[in-house]
C-alpha cells in the first residue's frame, strides 16, 4: 500500500474526495469503488453508533434530522479511542454550537445526560457503605464526610433537564414544565438511573465531594438555596447506593 | 438559627433519609422481568459498540428483558399474540417469540 495515513483518513471522512492512489485488491488491481463501499460503512456505523448513544436527542430532533446531525459531527469528531461505548464525548458541545438549533437550548444539557447515564454505566463498582453508618449522635453526623461511588454522577440545568428526558425515556410520563432542573444518577444494580434532585442538592453533593462534612455542606448550601432539603436529597443518594464510606472524626473528649 | 438548632435540623433529616432507606430498600427491589420489552428498547444503558444495546429484534422477544418492580412483571398487559394466545411476561427466559 503506498497511499498514507493520513491521505487515507481525510478521504474516509470526505465522501467529495477522490479515493486515493495506491490501494490495491489481491489480485493488485485498483481497490476503487471497493474504498466507497468502505467509506459508506464508516459513516453509517458511526451514524448507527450516535443513535444507540443519543436516543433522546434523536427521539427529541426525529431520526431524518439526528442522522444528518451525525454525519455532520461524525466528521468533525471522529472516535478518537477504540471504545465505541464512550461516543460522543464532543457532541454537547457540538450542539451547542449549532446555530439552526439554538431555539432548542436544552439540548446540549440532554446530551450531557445521556453520557453521563453511559458513564455511570461503566464506572468501577463499588460497595454502598451500610445503612447504619449514618445512624449517630446529632453531634456526630454534623461532622461526618461522605465518599460516593463512581458511579454517581450530577448535573446541573437551567432547563427541566430531568422532565425532558422522563417525558421522552418513559410512556405517559408527564410534561415537561418551565424551570430548572439538576440531576443525580445513580447505578444501584447495574443500570444507571437518574433522579430528580431538590433545589441545591447538586451544590451539598459537590461541597461533600469537596470534602466538607455534612453540616458545612448543609451550611453553605442553605446559604444559598434556603429551602433545601437534605433529607431527600440523602435519600436518593442512599437509595441508589451512591454513599461509600462515612467518615467521622470525633470531638476530643 | 443557632447551632444546636441547626445540628438539630441536619441529624433529623439524616435520621428520616435513612430510616426511609431501611423500609423502602427491600420494596423496591427489582427483579429481571423475561418477555416484555419492545424490540430494541430492552433495558440496557451500555451505549454503542458493545453487545446488548438494542439487540432484541422481535417484539416482546422472549429471551430479553427489562427491569421491572418485583411483583408486576406478570401483570404488565401485552398485546395478544397474532395466534391470540395471551402473552404474559415470566421471570425465566422464554421459548416464544425469538428471532427467526
Amino acid at each position: 500500500m503506498s497511499v498514507s495515513q493520513t491521505t487515507f483518513r481525510a478521504a474516509l471522512l470526505d465522501p467529495s474526495a477522490a479515493v486515493p492512489d495506491g490501494l490495491w485488491d489481491a489480485a493488485e488491481r485498483p481497490a476503487g469503488r471497493r474504498f466507497s463501499v468502505y467509506r459508506n460503512n464508516v459513516a453509517v456505523s458511526l451514524t448507527e453508533a450516535m443513535h444507540q448513544a443519543f436516543p433522546v436527542i434523536a427521539r427529541l430532533l426525529g431520526t431524518q434530522n439526528m442522522d444528518g446531525l451525525a454525519g455532520l459531527f461524525l466528521r468533525k469528531h471522529p472516535p478518537s479511542s477504540p471504545l465505541m461505548m464512550y461516543y460522543g464525548e464532543e457532541f454537547p458541545e457540538f450542539l451547542a454550537g449549532m446555530e439552526q438549533l439554538s431555539h432548542l437550548g436544552y439540548l446540549a444539557d440532554v446530551a450531557c445526560l445521556e453520557l453521563a447515564l453511559r458513564q455511570s454505566y461503566h464506572s468501577a463498582d463499588s460497595q454502598a457503605a451500610p445503612h447504619d453508618a449514618l445512624a449517630v449522635p446529632p453531634e456526630e453526623i454534623v461532622l461526618a464526610k461522605l465518599e460516593f461511588a463512581p458511579s454517581m454522577k450530577f448535573l446541573r440545568s437551567d432547563w427541566p433537564l430531568y422532565s425532558i428526558w422522563r417525558f421522552n425515556s418513559e410512556e405517559g410520563a408527564p410534561k415537561p414544565a418551565p424551570g430548572s432542573e439538576d440531576v443525580l444518577i445513580t447505578r444501584p444494580e447495574f443500570d444507571p438511573a437518574p433522579h430528580l434532585l431538590p433545589k441545591g442538592g447538586a451544590d451539598w453533593i459537590a461541597h461533600v465531594q469537596a470534602g466538607l462534612t455534612i453540616g458545612e455542606a448543609f451550611e453553605q448550601t442553605s446559604t444559598v438555596f434556603p429551602e433545601f432539603d437534605l433529607g431527600a436529597t440523602l435519600a436518593l443518594l442512599l437509595q441508589g447506593g451512591a454513599i461509600t464510606s462515612v467518615t467521622i472524626e470525633r470531638l476530643a473528649t | 438559627m443557632s447551632n444546636t438548632a441547626k445540628t438539630l435540623v441536619i441529624a433529623s433529616a439524616v435520621a428520616a433519609a435513612v430510616t426511609g432507606v431501611a423500609t423502602t430498600a427491600s420494596a423496591q427491589a427489582k427483579e429481571k422481568c423475561y418477555g416484555v420489552s419492545l424490540a430494541g428498547q430492552n433495558d440496557c444503558a451500555a451505549g454503542p459498540g458493545t453487545t446488548c444495546a438494542g439487540t432484541s429484534t422481535v417484539d416482546y422477544q422472549g429471551n430479553a428483558w427489562t427491569l421491572v418492580d418485583a411483583g408486576t412483571c406478570a401483570d404488565i398487559e401485552l398485546p395478544k399474540s397474532a395466534d391470540g394466545a395471551a402473552r404474559e411476561g415470566s421471570l425465566e427466559p422464554l421459548e416464544r417469540d425469538l428471532p427467526a
